[in-house]
């Protein structure tokens, strides 16, 4: 961490949450079609050559296919300030799931990582009982029981809930977070990490990114200018913005989307980064008419401002810049892996050959899935 | 009117040595208040007549004449101010309701002025409109909220009848009565060259302006002056006026002298007599018989057209447009308690009513509190006077404004509030022929479109500093504003922060 930031506390009033804190960033993401388990070296190093879009004031990481062992299992991993935080959730996640596995997750001592909390994760599956008297699906229900634990009690923060896949983040440089967590005893078919540039004081483990819900992991590049619209209007369907950043919000929107209103990603893309009207006039009939309908139903979650995003998801990954394209991201292929990333020398890092690199339109979604038949 | 006690407000000066007694002046004014006396062949001035329109002043070929405010006074009063005595003598002369015209004059708290917008800053660029895209298309209506594959991967979803405005701006509901029929044309050709919608006001379509439907709301008010089926499905939508920002509570108001042969035919009623519509409905005394007119008039037109209430906005505002967005309305209008008018009695626009920022942004967060703000459009209206104006209300969260003060300006109103004598110099509103005349449609339909392509590429100006280039990214993002000046509980109705939080 820099100097400048030895021995400043982290005040309260100005964590993530209570104060928007608008972000700089790096962000990362690798994919293997074929389900190929990578090391999460790759991603570390990857990371390491961007250093100084990152300012050491938050890295993370997020893993597809890295709990083979508990493919079923939703893996909670979560930050507790102290044991009495720990307790309560555990008390908390015990009446509502069948816990198979449970520690602490091992960590190494790292130059540079400080003020770590108590980083724990729990296997388990949601109590049968409960799934049959409950009024809401399975995903609804864990949803809102992460939401519970992060707003009521107090201490305690769920940073990553999705199955057969977890999140691995904290305040430090990046590549010191993944030497942290230990990153290269895990493997998995897809990586996504990020670099934090925060514009104000020392952030918050919480407020690192990955953010994660689910399944669904979102690292983000930018400062959106439409961060209240879309706040304002994904708030009227139960969600609610508790963290004030712009990933918490596209996160959201992703989900609301994809999950409770069933659109495919790309349609997702389009919502989020739409085709100009000028293009859309342009277009085919039944072209227009899809995106004028999705223009208008959704205008409320078009995101604007500067933002390239990648969206994890299990079996899955997307990349997307806004509309004109206002930061740098890069795709790029090699055999059954595709990168994406802030800069070139980040996939060069890791591929020094790629088959094929580019740099997608803004607007224009790099979606890359595994193929049939290989597992999650 | 016999103004016994009352010296006259402003005085007409006329410069000797410019006037080459052309008598243009005492032909134009309708008022009569330039005279030549013919015994003393002296051009003088009988300002007790003087509106203060300033049409002699625009049209005297030496430039001979300026209108000033008189400096005859009353001993000064803080309390009984020269206004306020004025009208107790004229009041005292007559017996009558005090009537006025336009918008209320007293110093209110403006609260567009009392905030400020963002820009960008390093974190993120501002976006260059003139060589960026940067969009203003709005739709207005209700949103379908779910969305189905077909199994040929074609989208389908319910969908409503959407107005589509190029720019955030429409012209607001001004009766055709009120004003003049070159007034009407000149709004409609304006509106279908921008692209955007102007509002028959309660006074009925003339046969002439059928034509211009495809950009026309019509309304409907609790006079029904004008309403018939062919009328409500001549517009692009149907607007139901269920009250008027300047005189909540009470119908409209239109003089017998106003009333002509095509008044009287475009409205349905008898020439000569004053148009007084009722204050209520008398088929809406209550939230459940609205929604019977909504689909009344939904049913008339085939469901084709959306339907507008407009409400004024007084105390409960919040609580009424949330009934309305249940009722059926696709769009509700709010008309702030600034909002002008032709006539109104003055203690009723002076006194009833909230301003328009406090209504809109109350009622914006309540219907998302109830989760329902997608269910209707949302107009702002009553006082909305410049481009500023319009993008902080779109950032409070309306999606497009009503306009109507400044296109009467646009086309030469100069704000003299004396619309209610219908001697309107300016040609506005008036329904004297020769008055009429001197308002040239093609003029004023330029001089309109002017107006409002200036306000968008302002717009378009302000939201790509904000480093937003689509204007649905604008619409309610509050952290956009800032108040300035502001009490914690005004910031908390507007639901923004001070400026330097």
């Amino acid at each position: 961490m820099d100097e400048e930031y030895d021995n400043v506390p982290v005040r309260d009033e100005l964590r993530e949450g209570n104060v928007r804190i608008p972000s700089g960033c790096a962000v990362f993401g690798c994919l293997s079609r074929s389900g190929r388990r990578m090391s999460a070296s790759g991603a570390v190093d990857a990371m390491t050559y961007m250093h100084d879009r990152s300012n050491g004031l938050g890295g993370g990481f997020a893993g597809y296919g890295i709990y083979p062992d508990f493919p079923d299992c939703y893996a909670f991993h979560v930050f507790y300030d102290n044991e009495h935080a720990r307790e309560e959730t555990e008390s908390f996640l015990k009446a509502r799931f069948d816990i198979s596995g449970m520690e602490r997750i091992p960590t190494r001592k790292v130059y540079g990582i400080r003020g770590a909390p108590l980083v724990w994760r729990y296997f388990g599956v949601l109590r049968p009982e409960i799934a049959a008297h409950t009024p809401l699906d399975e995903e609804e229900y864990v949803c809102r029981s992460v939401i519970h634990i992060n707003t009521k009690i107090k201490g305690a923060y769920v940073f990553s809930s999705g199955k057969n896949m977890g999140v691995f983040k904290g305040v430090g440089y990046p590549e010191d977070v993944g030497e942290y967590y230990r990153l290269g005893d895990y493997s998995g078919y897809c990586w996504t990490a990020h670099g934090r540039y925060p514009t104000n004081t020392p952030g918050w483990w919480g407020g690192a990114h990955p953010f994660n819900i689910l399944n669904y992991t979102v690292v983000h590049n930018g400062e959106i200018s439409s961060y209240d619209a879309n706040r304002r209007f994904i708030e009227m369907y139960g969600y609610k913005c508790t963290l004030q950043t712009d990933t918490e919000v596209i996160t959201y929107i992703i989900d609301y989307l994809h999950r409770r209103r069933g659109l495919t990603l790309p349609d997702v893309a389009k919502v989020i980064a739409p085709p100009f009207w000028s293009q859309i006039e342009r277009m085919e009939t039944s072209e227009r008419e899809r995106y004028t309908l999705l223009r208008n139903m959704y205008a409320s979650l078009l995101v604007t401002g500067p933002f390239s995003i990648i969206l994890g998801y299990s079996g899955g990954m997307m990349a997307l810049n806004d509309r004109l394209k206002l930061r740098g991201m890069v795709a790029a292929e090699k055999n059954d892996v595709t990168y994406v990333a802030s800069e070139e020398c980040a996939v060069r890092a890791v591929c020094p050959e790629p088959d094929r690199i580019w740099y997608p339109a803004g607007g224009e979604p790099v979606i890359v899935e595994l193929t049939e038949g290989n597992g999650k | 009117m016999n103004e016994t006690y009352i010296m006259p407000d402003y005085e007409i000066v006329r410069n000797a040595e410019r006037c080459v007694r052309c008598m243009a002046c005492v032909r134009l004014c309708a008022n009569g208040a330039h005279i030549f006396d013919e015994k003393r062949g002296v051009l003088t001035a009988d300002d007790s007549k003087c509106v203060n329109c300033h049409y002699c002043v625009a049209n005297c070929p030496t430039k001979a004449i300026k209108i000033v405010r008189s400096d005859h006074c009353f001993k000064p009063s803080a309390n009984y101010t020269e206004d306020v005595i004025k009208d107790i003598y004229r009041q005292a002369d007559t017996g009558g309701v005090l009537l006025s015209s336009m918008g209320t004059t007293k110093s209110y708290p403006v609260y567009w002025d009392k905030m400020l917008v963002n820009a960008s800053q390093v974190t993120n660029p501002p976006i260059d409109p003139l060589r960026e895209p940067m969009e203003i298309r709005t739709f207005l209506g209700k949103k379908p909220e779910t969305v189905k594959y077909r199994a040929d991967g074609r989208l389908e979803a319910e969908t409503h009848p959407n107005l589509m405005l190029k720019t955030p701006i429409m012209f607001s509901a001004m009766s055709y009565g009120s004003i003049s029929k070159n007034a009407h044309i000149a709004l409609a050709r304006a509106a279908e060259e921008l692209g955007t919608f102007y509002n028959t006001g309660e006074g009925g379509l003339h046969e002439d302006l059928y034509q211009y439907g495809a950009n026309t709301i019509v309304q409907v008010a609790s006079g029904r002056f004008g309403v018939h089926p062919a009328y409500l499905n001549a517009g692009a939508a149907i607007e139901i006026k269920m009250g008027q920002g300047a005189k909540p509570g009470i119908g409209g108001h239109l003089p017998g002298s106003k009333i002509g042969e095509d008044v009287s035919r475009t409205r349905m009623i008898p020439k000569g007599t004053d148009a007084i519509s009722p204050a209520p409905h008398h088929d809406i005394y209550s939230i459940e018989d609205l929604r019977q007119l909504v689909f009344g008039l939904k049913e008339a037109t085939d469901y084709k057209k959306p339907v507008i209430v407009k409400i004024a906005a007084v105390h409960n505002i919040a609580a009424i447009a949330s009934g309305i967005a249940r009722s059926g309305a696709d769009i509700i209008a709010i008309d702030g308690f600034r909002g002008g008018t032709g006539a109104a009695p003055t203690r009723i626009r002076d006194n009833v009513g909230i301003p328009i920022e406090l209504a809109l942004a109350a009622v914006d967060t309540r219907l998302r509190d109830e989760g329902i703000r997608g269910r209707v459009g949302l107009v702002a209206g009553g006082s909305v006077r410049s481009s500023a104006d319009v993008v902080k209300a779109i950032a409070l969260g309306a999606d497009a404004v009503y306009i109507a003060t400044p296109a009467l300006l646009a086309m030469g109103c100069h704000l003299c509030r004396s619309c209610h004598g219908g001697k309107c110099n300016w040609g506005i509103a008036t329904q004297s022929p020769e008055l009429v005349a001197r308002l040239d449609p093609d003029v004023a339909r330029e001089r309109l479109v002017n107006l409002v392509t200036a306000w968008s590429r302002e717009i378009m100006e302000m939201m790509g500093g904000m480093g937003i280039n689509s204007i649905e990214a604008l619409r309610g993002n509050r952290l956009m504003l800032r108040g300035i000046g502001l009490t914690q509980k005004e910031l908390d109705v507007l639901g923004i922060r001070h400026a330097g939080e």
